[in-house]
């Protein structure tokens, strides 16, 4: 059987599940549709949410990410990890006590404002619909890749299966189809890692192999030090970039994670506080499975890919591998245009290096290499590792029905949150409060549809400007609504000025100095100071603002409540029992 | 009655913000302190083929966070029935 023909069978078949869940879960109120009914089990939704969170991203990309990056790829790593901490701890249960359905609510209720409640709105879409952005193209990508046919239809196969499954499920829909996504990604994730693990370091478990030792006996982490060193690559365990900027990176993704309103509200779906806190737990249970495994992937299939080409002593001249030797799945991949092999110094041979390091272009000279043959994209990492470790048709399939899944679950989730932003905090809150439980049901469908609409749309012609919007989602989530919710929270003394103070300022100051660096409006060529360390200031990268744009925020917030009049005392009483577990 | 209620639930919070701050320190200390800060000192010390310092920032510091979310789920949950606002 042919690999195109087990991966339409393996990825036919989740597509199958997928619907098969929609039609047994079908909501039938406004509670089952934004919160499914409230009745989710916590280790249930901490599988969903772990699916939820981990985007085509996560699944696809972070391990080539930390292949390429190595210890510096720890921001991503303890960035999307330790913000379930602040999660956890600091919003959820009280997030969750507060009972109602959307996080802009939440908002608009607590400050008693209904213009708070719109900003809120706005910048839940705003990172929501960015982010699905790159959900809808990684699942064109994955079909038009792995399943020959076009982006187009990749696109649209992608957008049909979550409007059966959102549009009629709502979160009822979501959350079990995330369930079984995250099983789907997670069989797919662990399996090749266990098999490269095995042969490279005859470890099964990847968490302890890539602590283990090499066939020749040394540490396989000081091999990848050494042979990185040979090749003019900085060491692979040590840090490159600057303590200060890591420092400030990690922070504004774990405050970023911790306020990204589709994650939120997955913790609206449990029966009790006590779940809320337990189902935090399980969540980053569920998500460490897959990020302690993706440093392994990283490690070993780059010690793998280097190993391949360079099979010999650095520097002799049978060293290097011959093109005409290359195994089969480096021709697979050099087709899709991942792997490239320029022969510059045309000896037949490729040389992987760092052409970029002056301090050692006179050893490469002396080798008689003439610049890097070899251009890795990331994303193999995770996608040729199956064929690198020699695995069957169906473990292929499988990786292709698991970046399917990660990109799927994500993508409802984000559509989720858009939706009921929409018609519960808009039409229900704003426009028209008189609405029936039917009336706003149906509301809350259409918008689903339509933000499935305008999402495959953006997926089809997306803004030049997608990417960089991504990675700043969470710039934007850490400076306004994380402190606000916070605050929210822990100050009863927090009030509407104070509050709508610290969103404001927060965010423009964090767009601004982003836009300085990435151009008014994300327009290219408008930028005010080139986007490079030495023009930083302290050394702060603008992905890495939003941890101050959040103290910002709190720092206004805070001196703006002090000098206006304190909430209403319905308000300081609507705190006090967000911070107690039982009804009173 | 009414301020011995308002006295509990004065103390409630009072304990769930020192354990909160408690394990932010801890939290604070393994991702910044250990996994940045000091990674590069660590990381002269290998520990089953882990430079410390990597270790502690791709692999220590995930485990440390679910354990302190654990530790929340079960000290809160004493601390529910200690001061009688648990769940049914």
């Amino acid at each position: 059987m042919g690999l195109t023909l087990t991966t339409y069978l393996i990825v036919g078949a989740t597509f199958a599940l997928y619907i098969g869940i929609a039609i047994w879960a079908k909501a039938g109120s406004t509670g089952e549709f934004y919160v499914a009914g409230k009745g989710v089990n916590p280790i249930a939704n901490g599988m969903a949410t772990a699916a939820d969170w981990m985007s085509a991203a996560s699944f696809i990309s972070m391990a080539g990410l930390i292949a390429f990056l190595g210890y510096d790829a720890s921001v991503y790593l303890m960035g999307w990890t330790g913000g379930y901490v602040l999660l956890a701890l600091l919003l959820a249960p009280y997030l969750r006590k507060f009972g109602k359905f959307t996080v802009p609510e939440f908002i608009g209720d607590r400050f008693y404002s209904k213009p708070a409640r719109v900003i809120a709105v706005v910048a839940l879409i705003v990172a929501s619909v960015t982010y699905v952005i790159g959900q809808m193209r990684g699942i064109g990508v994955a079909f038009s890749r792995f399943l020959e046919t076009s982006y187009e239809i990749g696109l649209f196969s992608g957008m049909a299966i979550v409007f059966i499954y959102a549009v009629f499920g709502g979160m009822k829909g979501i959350t079990y189809t995330q369930i079984a996504q995250y099983c789907v990604m997670i069989f797919a994730y662990t399996i090749p890692a266990v098999f490269i693990s095995l042969a490279i370091t005859g470890n099964p478990l990847p968490q302890l192999g890539l602590g283990g030792t090499v066939a020749d006996g040394t540490f396989l982490l000081e091999r990848l030090d050494n042979i990185l060193v040979d090749l003019g690559f900085s060491q692979y365990t040590i840090m490159k970039g600057t303590t200060l900027n890591m420092f400030f990176l990690t922070m504004s993704l774990m405050i970023g994670t911790a306020g990204l309103p589709h994650v939120i509200i997955r913790f609206f779906t449990v029966p009790r506080v006590r779940d809320a806190r337990l189902s935090a737990g399980w969540t980053l249970v569920f998500i460490a499975i897959l990020y302690t495994t993706a440093p392994a992937v990283g490690a070993m299939s780059f010690y793998n890919l280097i190993n391949t080409v360079q099979p010999g002593e650095i520097g002799a001249e049978e060293g290097n591998l011959a093109y005409e030797d290359v195994p089969e799945w480096f021709s697979r991949w050099e087709e899709t245009g991942l792997l490239g092999f320029e022969d510059k110094n045309d000896d037949g041979r490729i040389q992987y290096y760092n052409a970029d390091n002056e301090d050692f272009a006179p050893t490469a000279e002396e080798y008689g290499w003439e610049g890097n043959e070899l251009s890795v994209d990331r994303d193999i990492m995770v996608m040729a590792n199956p064929e690198i470790a020699q695995l069957p048709a169906w473990v292929i399939a499988l990786t292709v029905a698991g970046g399917l899944a990660a990109a799927l679950s994500t993508a409802a989730g984000l559509l989720m949150a858009i939706s009921s932003a929409i018609s519960h905090d808009l039409i229900k809150g704003v426009i028209n409060p008189g609405i029936s439980e039917k009336g706003e049901l149906l509301s809350a469908r259409i918008a689903m549809a339509g933000a499935i609409v305008v999402a495959g749309y953006l997926g089809l012609n997306p803004p030049g400007f997608a990417a960089q919007v991504v990675a700043l989602a969470f710039g934007l989530a850490a400076s306004s609504l994380f402190p606000v919710l916070m605050l929210g929270i822990f100050s009863r003394r927090m009030n509407s000025a104070g509050a709508m103070a610290g969103m404001v300022t927060g965010l423009s100051f964090t767009l601004i100095y982003v836009f300085v660096y990435k151009g008014w409006f994300f327009v290219p060529g408008t930028n005010m100071l080139p986007d490079t360390p030495e023009y930083w200031v302290m050394g702060i990268g603008p992905q890495s603002i939003g941890a101050v744009g959040a103290i910002v925020n709190v720092f206004f917030a805070l001196l703006v409540s002090k000098m206006t009049a304190p909430p209403p005392k319905d308000i300081q009483e609507l705190v006090e029992s967000i911070r107690v577990p039982r009804a009173s | 009655m009414a301020s011995a209620k308002e006295e509990a639930a004065k103390a409630y919070w009072k304990e769930n913000v020192r354990l909160l701050i408690t394990l932010l320190v801890v939290w604070f200390v393994v991702a910044y302190g250990l996994g940045i800060i000091l990674a590069p000192v660590l990381n002269n010390i290998v520990i089953a083929g882990y430079p410390l310092g990597f270790w502690f920032a791709q692999q220590g510091s995930i485990y440390i966070f679910i354990a302190l979310i654990f530790t929340y789920v079960f000290k809160m949950n004493a601390m529910d029935r200690k001061y009688d606002v648990h769940e049914e």
